[in-house]
């Protein structure tokens, strides 16, 4: 631990030191530069524009004025009311009929937007300067300054980093990180079904939805909360380890000598894999419903009077669940051990044989040491994954049975990640949702880093990449 | 007993506790096939204690692909989604895993760093957001197909991650050697690199021709209501949900079959991809 402490606090004096840099060099630059340099300062692209380079400049120079335009005729407006989030929502005209005025959803939203332009036009301008200062240092060497044809070139060679990153980098920032930071901002706001613009605005609430789920009183969502981040828990270890050493069961027996039709083994396994979920689950669901094929076969036996309440009854649901996510994870960890297990050397059974092993020693002292350290990293993501798995619960009870003791709608099997989907869909609970959604996050980063620590293998492969 | 005895019975065993397991793990598909011959008529809509049809039809069949029912154009949509998908996701995959697996620029670790984080968020917190941006393209409802298409390629650059390993293990020497001889780095991509990479290039579409038939999510929210823009899931789902076993539920049940047998088929087809692809990147993490 110490020397993870150290590294942050190198981290840190390095950040800093960084950023001492920058400002150093941003001076340097201005006072050691010619006059074109000290003009793109404010006009971005002057010095490439006057030293001939246009593509370089006129980039710039757009970039510039694309900015001041954003931000005169669109940014400036919504990021002027991010302290207030709006003050008037609606006025009501002469005739009677609303006009709407301040949208609580856009001005956060955009306001956001703008703030994180800002930052990048920053960079952009940082970046024109060292351009500025690298053409200056080339002339003065008597060197010649790149062509349009040589810069279009190395998008295509030393810079097709940047030709193949553009678009994915840019799709994930509009769908995936500026959505993300928005409903960061959202868990600190009133955004509810009370709340909703454009006909009312939200407004900044401190940390008042965090109080909200950590209070254990009559109103509050505390007992809830730690009921399904419970469930959670024990869902994502069962459904994790359960599927991974019957998965290594099952491959183990396929993999035996002298067993014979591997291939249809498998097929026949991989079945659950290929069957897309909502087809195989909602149908397995039905057939255990207490009106379904098995409850109505036991009856007609006589085996039972009254149906099985597989679904109703939180303890059967719990187990229910667990058994049959065995049957769409078992196949998936047979394929994946399968490999790994004929890897394992044939000579290491061999002498344990000789020695007289049982095939359950051979299994403890050889199998699963060497299984576990390979596939430490799957594990990891199984178990995060399975955390958010949102199709098995879903499609089988939608987080039923309820209850009165569970209050927004939570029931036994939900998942933090079902209730969130709950208190967007069904609540429009969004400030709620939000805070869930960041507790997700933090469960999820805190046993992605503790268990990381842990794995041998990353330890060992570090030096393989 | 001997050791020629003792593994005849072990075999035997074991044969015994695969056939069970083959038993279980088929038994609902042999179900849902079952009942999906159903006939129409054989009374109300409550339970059956029968596993057999007492009369085998093809009605359901037929009446999803009559007139009055929307499952073909359903079941359009979804193929859309799922080819458009398929081709645009591998494609983004592709080249974020170049660039991260052979080139070295600054911002790099950062990067994959910053996209593990935001790989924990979940993927439904961000529902209303992206439904707000999707609607100001008007992607949703009548659009939601491109919509769908849009909101999985645009973010799929962050599932990297088996397709960069498998690019790892391609030795670096033969881009070196490319390079010397005057190739770009475009050109050792799209002519050295992709022609070796044919398997993890199946398998990156397989993965993302089969999420869209599962995908009820974001489909159900984003065509909002809107029944020409369902996809196979979303309307099948309320099917069952009606509780009437007799006519929806066994409508369900011949949906499915249309939907699970060229599905299985295919991925059957390409297993062998498939193992590839989850051994290798189960390994590497």
């Amino acid at each position: 631990m110490g020397n993870s402490a150290n590294s942050g606090k190198g981290a840190v004096g390095k950040f800093f030191s960084g950023v001492g840099n920058e400002f150093k060099e941003i001076g340097l630059t201005f006072a050691q530069g010619d006059w074109k340099t000290k003009v793109s300062y404010l006009i971005m692209g002057f010095g490439p524009l006057m030293r001939r380079q246009f593509l370089r400049g006129f980039a710039y120079l757009a970039v510039e004025v694309l900015f001041i335009w954003y931000m005169v005729s669109f940014g400036w407006h919504y990021l002027k009311d991010f302290t207030t989030l709006g003050t008037v929502a609606r006025v009501m005209n002469n005739d009677g009929t609303f006009s709407y005025n301040d949208n609580s959803f856009l001005i956060l939203l955009y306001s956001l937007l703008t703030i994180i332009l800002i930052f990048a036009f920053l960079v952009v301008w940082r970046m024109n300067l060292r351009e500025n200062r690298n053409e200056e240092k080339l002339l003065s060497a008597g060197k010649q300054l790149g062509t349009v044809k040589g810069d279009l070139y190395s998008l295509l060679d030393s810079h097709f980093d940047k030709t193949l990153l553009a678009l994915p980098v840019l799709g994930i920032f509009v769908f995936t990180v500026l959505p993300i930071v928005f409903m960061i901002f959202i868990a600190f706001t009133d955004y509810d079904a009370n709340h909703q613009p454009p006909t009312n605005l939200f407004t900044w609430v401190g940390l008042e939805n965090f109080k909200n789920l950590f209070s254990f009183g009559t109103a509050g969502l505390g007992s809830t909360f730690l009921t399904v981040l419970g469930w959670t828990l024990i869902w994502a270890f069962f459904a994790t380890f359960l599927t991974y050493f019957c998965g290594m069961g099952v491959a183990i027996m396929i993999n035996k000598k002298g067993i014979k039709f591997k291939k249809l083994w498998r097929t026949i396994l991989v079945m659950t894999i290929a069957v897309p979920q909502f087809v195989s689950l909602l149908y397995v669901y039905k057939m255990f419903a207490n009106d379904g094929l098995v409850n109505s076969y036991l009856m007609k036996w006589g085996v039972i009077s009254s149906a099985i309440p597989f679904w109703s009854n939180p303890l059967l649901a719990k187990i229910m669940i667990i058994v049959i996510n065995l049957w769409i994870g078992i196949p998936y960890t047979m394929l994946i051990t399968t490999g790994l297990l004929m890897n394992i050397p044939e000579d290491l059974y061999e002498s344990a044989r000789i020695d007289g092993a049982t095939g359950f020693q051979m299994f403890k002292s050889i199998t699963l040491p060497y299984m576990l350290f390979v596939t430490g990293p799957f594990l990891l993501t199984q178990f995060t994954g399975n955390l958010n798995n949102f199709n098995v619960i879903f499609l089988l009870t939608q987080g039923g049975p309820q209850s009165m003791k569970l209050s927004n709608n939570a029931g036994y099997t939900d998942l933090l990640v079902t209730w969130l989907y709950k208190m967007t869909i069904n609540d429009t609970n969004y400030r709620m949702a939000a805070v869930l959604g960041i507790m997700v996050f933090v469960v999820t980063a805190v046993i992605s880093l503790i268990v990381y620590g842990m794995l041998p293998s990353v330890r060992d492969e570090e030096g393989f990449q | 007993m001997g050791i020629k005895a003792k593994r005849t019975l072990g075999n035997t065993i074991t044969y015994i506790v695969l056939i069970i397991i083959s038993i279980i793990w088929l038994f609902p598909f042999v179900c849902l096939f079952l009942q999906s011959l159903r006939s129409y008529n054989e009374g109300g809509g409550g339970m059956v204690e029968y596993l057999l049809p007492k009369q085998f039809s093809l009605d359901s069949y037929k009446v999803l692909f009559s007139q009055d029912s929307q499952f073909v154009r359903w079941y359009l949509n979804t193929l859309i989604i799922a080819a458009f998908v398929a081709v645009l996701q591998t494609i983004v995959v592709l080249c974020v895993s170049y660039a991260l697996s052979r080139m070295r620029f600054a911002g790099r670790t950062f990067l994959m760093r910053f996209w593990l984080i935001l790989g924990m968020f979940p993927g439904f917190l961000t529902m209303i957001c992206l439904y707000f941006l999707l609607k100001q393209f008007g992607l949703t409802q009548q659009g939601a197909i491109p919509g769908l298409i849009l909101i999985s390629v645009a973010s799929s650059g962050m599932g990297y991650y088996v397709t960069k390993g498998y690019f790892d293990t391609i030795p670096k020497a033969l881009d070196e050697a490319a390079r010397i001889d005057g190739a770009s780095r475009a050109r050792v991509f799209l002519t050295m690199i992709l022609p070796m990479s044919k398997p993890i290039i199946i398998y990156a579409a397989l993965v993302a021709f089969m999420a869209p038939w599962c995908d009820y999510i974001f489909a159900s929210y984003v065509a909002f209501g809107y029944s020409d823009s369902y996809n196979v899931a979303v309307a099948m789902q309320r099917w069952v949900w009606t509780n009437d076993y007799q006519g929806y539920f066994t409508r369900f049940c011949a949906g499915g079959m249309l939907v699970a047998v060229p599905i299985t088929i295919l991925f059957i087809c390409l297993q062998k991809y498939y193992v590839e692809g989850v051994t290798g990147g189960a390994v590497k993490g």
